[in-house]
């Protein structure tokens, strides 16, 4: 009984971290898809990007990941700008963004996917510092022995600050709340004088930024190689479909429930079915409640 | 002539024939049958994804669900290749159907997403099940000298066809000719113009009166069922089966790129962008590599979505209309 509980609160404690750091990589998307309503289902191929470059960084020049990831966010800016740019022209100006705009996401992946590959090769790769490999053990009583690994630590502090600025920034600000704006009513946006496309483009760099900052937490916690990207696909979405969209503090909440039914499952069935779960769960949330659990209605519009 | 089409169709079979007859060098049913196979999934993919609108990321799923199909039921009871075809279609059309069912009351996204999820969640089942040869995968021994009503098909003195490639190259050439058959048909029939309104408005559709959720089902179906006949004989083509190979990135890019880039609103443009990227695939692998490969296709695809959003048959139409006048 102890080493079952053991185990259970083992789970719980590093699909908490696990959590946040998912939250990291879900915050764009939840701008870009949820608030935005772009399908970019590009942005986990540009966290791997983002997890590249940070690689790229650290072992070239030994600089620190998280720092990597801050001075990739704004090469992530103007890649997102540029994104925006060609879809508006290309697609969401004549309307026709549902079946090219997916087509054109879908190349996009493939393209840096590859890219990545050729580049790189298809071995995994990972990054050095201080606080990968060490972990704190907390030990409660003779047999229960929680163990945080310091790296997954690190992700989550720097995950939940990230998610909570761009929170902070969304309702405080006045930028934020014409991005929000944008999301209602683009019309009205309009006649008050603002320009929703200019809004939307520079929303849209923020969404895709934070593969910058993601992408780097992205192998801080695990080594990474040019195809994982594809799995993280049923990773976001289906934290910002059950978040609600465009809500950031569901997208939070949702990334914590994830977290956990992984490290639940990882923990008592094998690390290999981890995949399973994230798209099993955004499988459930589409069939049985597509508006998510915390947010406003995402069905039939 | 009314039936113009179909006659061509069966004397094309007929020339299929021929070939595996005529052709001695077996490389040309190596490569040919990749063709083939690419020109089943892109029209297939087509059905639901040029017609109705809805894009399918999963093709690979679909297609491995027939290839396990078939590694499943070689190993339960030792069945032929035509009953694996028939297998194959019949599960993926199943899986099609159940995924439409779950995600096709909502929006689009919703089920491209979904279907990108379910190649996922399949690829991990099948690396459990060892039945099949989980992740190390599995070799699978083509029967030896199978019959079909009591006819010899494959040997080498006394069958019909000389060797497995040559019968697996005719197979999927009559496949192919028949997918292409159903395709055109869907398009001219209530379905195809069902869908069409579906790709234009679905809202305006529904208010129409037409039945919008059946056809889709209807779509999804008959879509999921060419690619798991596709995707039925891989196993004995391969004699190999892993997870890697039947989920491979390849299907699931070609599947879109294809059609994107021949063009989506006709059953010819499927069948132009598999001939010609599955050719120039095919034959520019021999000298330079595969990564490399799957970039040009990839880049072709963003550019034709871009620049060409009707394809190569729209930007054929498009120039006749002018010359018209």
């Amino acid at each position: 009984m102890a080493i079952f509980i053991d185990l259970l609160l083992n789970a719980l404690v590093i699909g908490i971290l696990l959590g946040g750091f998912y939250a990291a990589l879900s915050i764009g998307l939840s701008i870009t898809f949820g608030l935005l309503d772009v399908v970019n289902i590009a942005h986990p191929t540009l966290l791997i990007l983002g997890a590249f470059i940070a690689f790229f960084l650290n072992s070239t020049w030994g600089i620190d990941p998280v720092l990597a990831g801050l001075i990739a966010t704004p090469l992530f800016f103007a890649i997102g700008w540029v994104i925006y740019q060609i879809y508006y022209n290309a697609f969401e100006k004549s309307g026709a963004e549902s079946l090219r705009g997916l087509a054109f996401f879908f190349g996009l992946l493939f393209i840096i996917e590859v890219g990545l590959i050729i580049q790189f090769g298809v071995d995994h790769r990972l990054v050095e510092a201080w606080y990968i490999g060490e972990s704190a053990n907390i030990v409660i009583g003779s047999e229960i022995d929680v163990a945080i690994p310091y790296r997954l630590l690190v992700a989550f502090v720097v995950a939940v600050a990230a998610t909570l600025a761009i929170q902070v920034y969304l309702t405080r600000t006045f930028f934020g709340r014409a991005v929000r704006a944008v999301a209602q009513d683009m019309m009205a946006l309009r006649l008050m004088g603002v320009d929703p496309i200019k809004v939307k483009r520079i929303a849209f760099a923020m969404g895709v930024a934070t593969a910058g900052i993601g992408g780097a937490l992205m192998i801080i916690v695990l080594p990474i190689e040019p195809s994982v990207g594809r799995l993280y696909i049923g990773n976001v979405f289906a934290i910002v479909v059950l978040g609600g969209l465009g809500s950031i503090s569901g997208t939070l909440l949702a990334a914590i429930i994830i977290g956990i039914a992984e490290s639940i499952v990882a923990t008592f069935f094998g690390p290999s079915w981890s995949p399973a779960v994230s798209f099993g769960i955004l499988l459930a949330v589409l069939a049985l409640r597509p508006e998510g659990l915390f947010g406003k209605t995402a069905g039939a519009h | 002539m009314k039936y113009l089409f179909e006659i061509v169709c069966v004397l094309l079979i007929i020339g299929i024939f021929v070939l595996t007859q005529v052709v001695g060098n077996q490389f040309y049913f190596f490569i040919g049958f990749v063709i083939l196979q690419y020109m089943v999934l892109a029209t297939a993919w087509n059905i639901l994804g040029g017609y109705g609108g809805y894009v399918n990321f999963g093709s690979a799923g679909f297609l491995a669900t027939g290839a396990y199909t078939s590694v499943a039921l070689i190993n339960f009871l030792d069945i032929g290749l035509v009953e694996q075809i028939i297998a194959g279609g019949a599960i993926a059309g199943l899986l099609g159907f159940v995924t439409g069912y779950l995600t096709l009351r909502l929006r689009g996204v919703y089920f491209a997403i979904a279907t990108l999820a379910l190649a996922i969640i399949l690829e991990t089942v099948v690396a459990h099940w060892d039945y099949v040869g989980g992740a190390a995968g599995t070799s699978i021994l083509p029967k030896r000298k199978p019959e079909l009503f009591d006819i010899m098909v494959v040997d080498r003195k006394t069958g019909i066809f000389a060797n497995y490639k040559e019968f697996l190259f005719f197979l999927m050439g009559t496949v192919a000719i028949i997918s292409v058959w159903i395709a055109r048909y869907i398009e001219n029939s209530k379905l195809g113009r069902g869908l069409n309104a579906i790709k234009d408005s679905e809202e305006a559709a529904e208010c129409m009166g037409v039945p919008t959720l059946r056809l889709k089902l209807i779509a999804t179906t008959i879509s999921g069922a060419m690619m798991g006949v596709a995707g039925a004989p891989l196993a004995s083509y391969l004699t190999f089966i892993d997870p890697l190979s039947a989920f491979n990135l390849e299907y699931a890019v070609n599947a879109i790129a294809m059609p994107m880039i021949g063009g989506t609103v006709s059953w010819m443009g499927p069948v132009i962008g598999a001939l010609l990227l599955g050719t120039a695939q095919q034959v520019s692998s021999l000298w330079i590599q595969s990564e490399l490969n799957l970039l040009i296709v990839g880049v072709l695809l963003v550019i034709f979505v871009i620049i060409a959003p009707e394809g190569i048959v729209g930007w054929f139409r498009k120039s006749r209309k002018g010359s018209r006048g």
